[in-house]
């Protein structure tokens, strides 16, 4: 038993934070949300170089072998980042491809998406913990769309549909015709583990939201003074700031976990934490930035538009809370 | 990274669970609030300690069995997963056993420990008074110089078991002149039924007498029972909060073990058609998993040489209200039946009202939290 990240685990998160921590993303975010996919897709470059898109693909393909600890690290710095795009749904989509066992789909997508070069998203039938949206389909280079009967077919999407927050850009998939890319009880298997990959990965990616939104919020009650004195050094405002760290250090490790395990229980307690702690520091900014925080001029908006949907996203708090409770075992102590 | 534990662990684990099997009692002790229950439950210490399970942490000197951290976190999985009655000694071996570790000399441990692993000698704490709660550092009851020991006077209160305790820690101002207030305090032990203690029970709020006040005039400790310098009392005792708040206070076991009692009721009385009870079913049972595994991960970090510090204070926050909201599910599920005084139920969730209050309140703690692991700087209270 050593339930911590190895050295090498915190140095490949460290070195994914210091490269977004240069790369200017909050322009980049702002550019995707008005349509402008360039400095998105160049920070899709920078991020295959580190390896991160390896982490979801077999080594005969390019990739690293399925490592979804290592995946989760890297999305929690991603959520931390603000980073744009379908990096959940491309994850997913890789390892939907991965655990098919068709070699031939696999060699024709694979690559791309481990490289940087391709984007990808998706929409799963609901027993995978799919919705109806596909997220950046316009920007993805690949859409694909599995039905309730086990088909997988390539998609065009439909009519973009705004969403809360303007850097997620929405829209329903129509599945090609004819034959599809893949189909059967191995196309219902892949795409619940792609579901699952991709409850786990936002459930990361909102872990990073809750820090940089609890980070920023800390530095700027430093610095805010009111009555002579830093509101930070104020008992209502520390509070507040204390329970949101409780929350988003108690869910932390249930990421770690879901993980390890890949276990639908698990996963989902880590889905139902993370998102509540990424939405709880999200209301804990605003309140505490007051009203320059309900401003879309200042960056922390970028973070606090976020959260709400990545708490709804691959799995509503009730519909993991549905499969925590599904996944007891009776009788297990 | 992994949470599988090795065949020693496993093996340990095996050893406990077929021991509590045996031994546990088949109906449940009488409440150890009470002068009957107080004494089943040392009888249950003692017959804890004849096979070495009472203090498994502990070297063998003393009476323990020497093991890691992450073994005594599994002994008290398997402990409250049996159902096993509560821990009367717990104050000893949670607060002042580690102080000794720590503090004391060889002697006073010998002395001191093996009574205290048996139950034959059962400690309460004796640190707050009417004027010093969370402001613990302004306390008043002193210790004044004698022959051969100190002389004790002053009032204590809240003193947790002392209704029916034998001996009791605390410290106590010994140098009023100290150029500040958290210097000048000395950490000491003293029995109860010393001439010049008047130990007077408090109702807690279901009327069982869980603490109590103590009055002390001039009551006598020898100098052996001093622990580290006179002078020091503030440091040694701050050294050892941690225990309390963090990981030895409460373990995972302990909501692990309730939250598979609320599932279990839940399957049996919850009406399927309330998915908001469902709900909250459903947060208790991820709670005591984070629980456990933000335990492991500290497990981990200890094990691999860090320190348990102000991240002891997240603990304390967090379980502490887990644990009321655990319990208000089940009294939420068991309907009218949740007034019943006898229940199930009933007295757990009075227990649990008390912990964002003790082993310094939440509030202290969010203070912590904020200043220490945050950086945010200090204000007025």
């Amino acid at each position: 038993m050593r339930f911590l990240p190895t050295d090498e685990q915190s140095d490949f998160a460290r070195t994914l934070r210091s490269l977004l921590g240069t790369a200017q993303v909050p322009a980049a975010v702002r550019a995707w949300a008005d349509g402008e996919y360039g400095p998105g897709l160049a920070l899709r470059s920078r991020l295959a170089g580190t390896g991160l898109f390896a982490l979801a693909a077999p080594e005969a393909y390019e990739g690293a072998g399925l490592l979804p600890l290592e995946l989760s690290l890297g999305f929690v710095e991603l959520g931390r980042a603000g980073a744009p795009g379908p990096v959940v749904e491309s994850a997913a989509a890789s390892v939907l491809l991965s655990e098919l066992g068709d070699e031939a789909l696999a060699k024709r997508f694979l690559p791309g998406l481990v490289a940087g070069e391709a984007w990808a998203t998706l929409t799963l039938p609901g027993e995978s913990g799919g919705g109806p949206y596909a997220l950046d389909a316009d920007a993805a280079t690949y859409c694909f769309t599995v039905s309730g009967a086990g088909e997988l077919r390539p998609a065009a999407p439909g009519d973009a549909l705004r969403s809360t927050d303007p850097a997620r850009r929405l829209s329903r998939l129509a599945p090609a015709g004819g034959e599809p890319l893949a189909a059967g009880p191995a196309v219902a298997r892949a795409a619940r583990a792609a579901g699952l990959w991709a409850r786990l990965l936002t459930a990361a990616q909102c872990l990073g939201v809750a820090e940089a939104l609890l980070e920023r919020t800390v530095g700027y009650v430093k610095q805010r003074t009111q009555f002579g004195t830093p509101i930070g050094s104020f008992q209502a405002v520390k509070h507040r700031l204390a329970d949101t760290l409780v929350a988003l250090e108690f869910a932390r490790p249930l990421v770690w976990a879901a993980a390890l395990s890949l276990a639908p229980g698990d996963v989902a307690a880590a889905k139902l934490r993370c998102g509540e702690a990424a939405y709880r520091a999200a209301m804990t900014a605003l309140q505490l930035h007051g009203a320059v925080g309900y401003t879309e001029e200042l960056d922390l908006s970028l973070w606090l538009r976020k959260a709400r949907p990545l708490r709804d996203a691959w799995g509503t708090p009730s519909a993991c809370r549905a499969e925590v409770l599904r996944s007891l075992t009776p009788g297990r102590r | 990274m992994d949470l599988t534990q090795t065949a020693d662990v496993e093996a340990f684990r095996a050893a406990a669970r077929a021991w509590l099997a045996d031994h546990v009692p088949a109906s449940p002790l009488p409440s150890l609030e009470t002068r009957e229950g107080f004494a089943a439950h040392r009888e249950w210490e003692a017959r804890l300690h004849a096979d070495r399970w009472s203090v498994v942490s502990w070297p063998e000197e003393y009476g323990g069995r020497g093991v890691d951290l992450v073994r005594w976190l599994v002994f008290e999985e398997e402990y409250w997963a049996a159902g096993a009655p509560g821990r009367v000694s717990q104050n000893g071996i949670s607060l002042l056993a580690p102080t000794l570790f720590d503090h004391a000399t060889p002697e006073q441990r010998a002395r001191v420990l093996p009574p205290m692993a048996s139950g034959e000698v059962v400690w309460a704490q004796a640190w707050s008074e009417p004027e010093a709660g969370s402001d613990l550092a302004s306390l008043t009851s002193r210790a004044v110089r004698t022959d051969g020991g100190w002389l004790l006077s002053g009032q204590k209160t809240w003193s947790s078991r002392a209704a029916f305790a034998d001996r009791a820690f605390g410290i106590f101002r010994t140098d009023p002149d100290a150029p500040e207030r958290h210097r000048g305090l000395t950490y000491l032990m003293f029995d109860l039924r010393a001439p010049g203690v008047t130990v007077r029970p408090i109702g807690r709020l279901d009327g069982k007498p869980a603490f109590a006040e103590l009055f002390l005039d001039e009551v006598f400790v020898p100098d052996e029972d001093v622990i580290g310098e006179p002078g020091q009392g503030w440091r040694i005792a701050m050294s050892t909060t941690g225990n309390e708040r963090g990981l030895t206070l409460r373990s995972p076991g302990r909501f692990l073990a309730a939250a598979h009692r609320l599932t279990a009721l839940w399957r049996e009385q919850g009406d399927p058609a309330d998915t908001a009870l469902r709900d909250r079913v459903a947060d208790a049972v991820v709670g005591a998993r984070a629980y456990e595994l933000f335990t492991w991960a500290g497990a981990s970090r200890f094990a691999a040489g860090g320190a348990v510090g102000a991240e002891s204070s997240l603990n304390k926050v967090f379980w502490s209200e887990y644990d009321i909201a655990l319990h208000e599910t089940a009294l939420d599920l068991l309907g009218a039946d949740a007034e019943l005084a006898d229940g199930e139920w009933a007295e757990p969730w009075i227990f649990s009202l008390a912990g964002p209050i003790y082993a310094g309140t939440n509030e202290i703690q969010r203070d912590i939290i904020a200043e220490r692991l945050l950086g945010l700087p200090k204000g007025r209270r």
